[in-house]
């Protein structure tokens, strides 16, 4: 059970790291002055939201499988099939909550408005300095909003999951796993430990958002 | 003489086209104004990079645009006050005055505790952005801008927003800062008493043109003493290196 949870908090805490580093310059080019092909990108990145997890998992086990294109590319670096491992399920969780990570980010940054890169640059700040010097801690609540958001659907999330991960113990096993296969085979028990606990969390978390969408309190 | 202030700009930017030529000699407040809409901002904009204008910018022995030449905001030495301000929230005080003067280049003619005192902000240095008045706030803009080392001095509308309480408290600093300061400094301002209070001289913009220059023979508060010694006493400030000093 403990390593259940384990490789939960770990796929979790990974993707959310990953998600942020990947989705932070995303959010700021679709922050920045509208172009048509940002509308039709937001969408695009959007999509995970609409699509049912399996749709999802389901093209990211074809695209993670041996055959596929983006594995032959990777078959000279010694990789074979990333389908039912935890890297596979980092990048599938990735894809999932791409839109959790990058939306709150981009607004944030959007939310700042020109103003203090323009203030900054009169400064004499460069436009790199100026994004890690004025914009991150600027949009500071977003990345914290996103990086809540991200930690909790990855621990949420069971379609995904489920078709990429094959539910290997201490691999790719995870918590809402789990609970569905405590209640195929009937042990009730088990299942309303975890249970209670994901409930619990999802509390939590949501009491985490609500502090950090409290507006005035900016620092 | 060393040269102050020569730019050249050309350009359309909305509904509006732009064609100035303007020169500031090496100290002294150039007052400029005219009515909304007539570009003032604009060339405020344009001069500190933050638009691209065609034509030249250049500030004594350096270009800062020309033909193939156009170095970004941040390759400036400008000191801008935005009308709002515009300090960054996420820094005190204190951080807003570091923030340019970290990134200016050694040696600094223009000390921290220096522009500290002159403007008055001892009190206010570990506080919060949130926390400061409206004159505060432009007080704190003029001495992080003054602290970024500038060879010009950019001033779109600091007082605008101010009721006529913060304006009659802040005047007495851009008085002294007047005084104390041996760059171009080119000021947005609506406000005739405000003007005259401050400038030596006034430009007035229509619709893109400076249409009307005029030198006020002597400042207001430089009374007894003549264009010819004020301009003296400044290119000598400035040989001394642009050193503010407040006049007790």
């Amino acid at each position: 059970m403990l390593e259940v949870i384990w490789t939960t908090l770990r796929l979790a805490t990974v993707t959310t790291v990953l998600l942020i580093l990947v989705s932070t310059p995303i959010a700021w080019q679709l922050a920045r002055r509208r172009r048509w092909w940002k509308d039709v990108l937001g969408a695009v990145l959007s999509l995970p939201i609409v699509l049912p997890p399996t749709v999802l998992g389901f093209y990211l086990l074809l695209a993670l499988a041996p055959q596929s294109p983006l594995m032959t590319l990777l078959h000279p670096f010694g990789i074979r099939s990333l389908a039912f491992t935890f890297a596979g399920l980092v990048i599938g969780s990735m894809v999932y909550s791409l839109p959790f990570a990058i939306t709150p980010i981009r607004n944030a940054f959007e939310a700042m408005g020109e103003g203090p890169m323009e203030a900054a640059a009169t400064l004499r700040a460069s436009p790199l300095d100026a994004f890690f010097s004025v914009a991150v801690p600027q949009a500071r609540r977003g990345f914290a909003s996103a990086a809540v958001l991200v930690f909790a659907h990855t621990v949420g999330e069971f379609g995904v999951v489920l078709m990429i991960g094959g539910a290997i113990p201490g691999q790719t096993e995870v918590v809402s796993v789990r609970i569905y296969q405590l209640v195929e085979s009937l042990k009730f028990d088990e299942a309303h430990l975890l249970a209670a606990a994901l409930l619990a969390f999802a509390f939590c978390v949501l009491m985490v958002i609500s502090v950090l969408d409290r507006p005035g309190k900016a620092s | 003489m060393t040269r102050g202030l020569d730019a050249r700009l050309q350009g359309q930017v909305g509904t509006l086209t732009l064609d100035v030529t303007l020169t500031l000699p090496p100290a002294g407040v150039t007052a400029l104004t005219g009515p909304s809409g007539s570009g003032k901002s604009t060339l405020i904009r344009a001069l500190a990079g933050l638009t691209r204008l065609e034509g030249h910018v250049r500030i004594g022995d350096e270009t800062w645009q020309d033909e193939g030449v156009f170095k970004p905001p941040h390759q400036r030495a400008i000191g801008v006050v935005f009308q709002d301000a515009a300090l960054l929230s996420h820094l005190t005080v204190r951080g807003n005055l570091d923030f340019g003067l970290r990134r200016a280049p050694q040696p600094h003619t223009i000390q921290f505790d220096d522009v500290v005192d002159l403007m008055g902000l001892s009190r206010l240095i570990d506080r919060s952005t949130s926390r400061l008045s409206g004159g505060e706030r432009q007080r704190v803009a003029m001495a992080r801008a003054l602290l970024t080392q500038p060879r010009l001095l950019l001033m779109d509308e600091p007082l605008a927003s101010l009721d006529p309480e913060s304006k009659a408290s802040i005047l007495p600093y851009l008085q002294a800062l007047h005084q104390s300061l041996a760059l171009p400094v080119l000021y947005v301002a609506h406000d005739r008493e405000e003007i005259t209070a401050i400038a030596d001289r006034l430009t007035v913009m229509t619709e893109g043109k400076i249409m009307h220059v005029e030198d006020f023979a002597v400042g207001p508060s430089l009374e007894g003493r003549s264009r010819a010694e004020i301009e003296a006493l400044a290119q000598a400030a400035l040989d001394a290196g642009l050193l503010p000093r407040v006049r007790s």
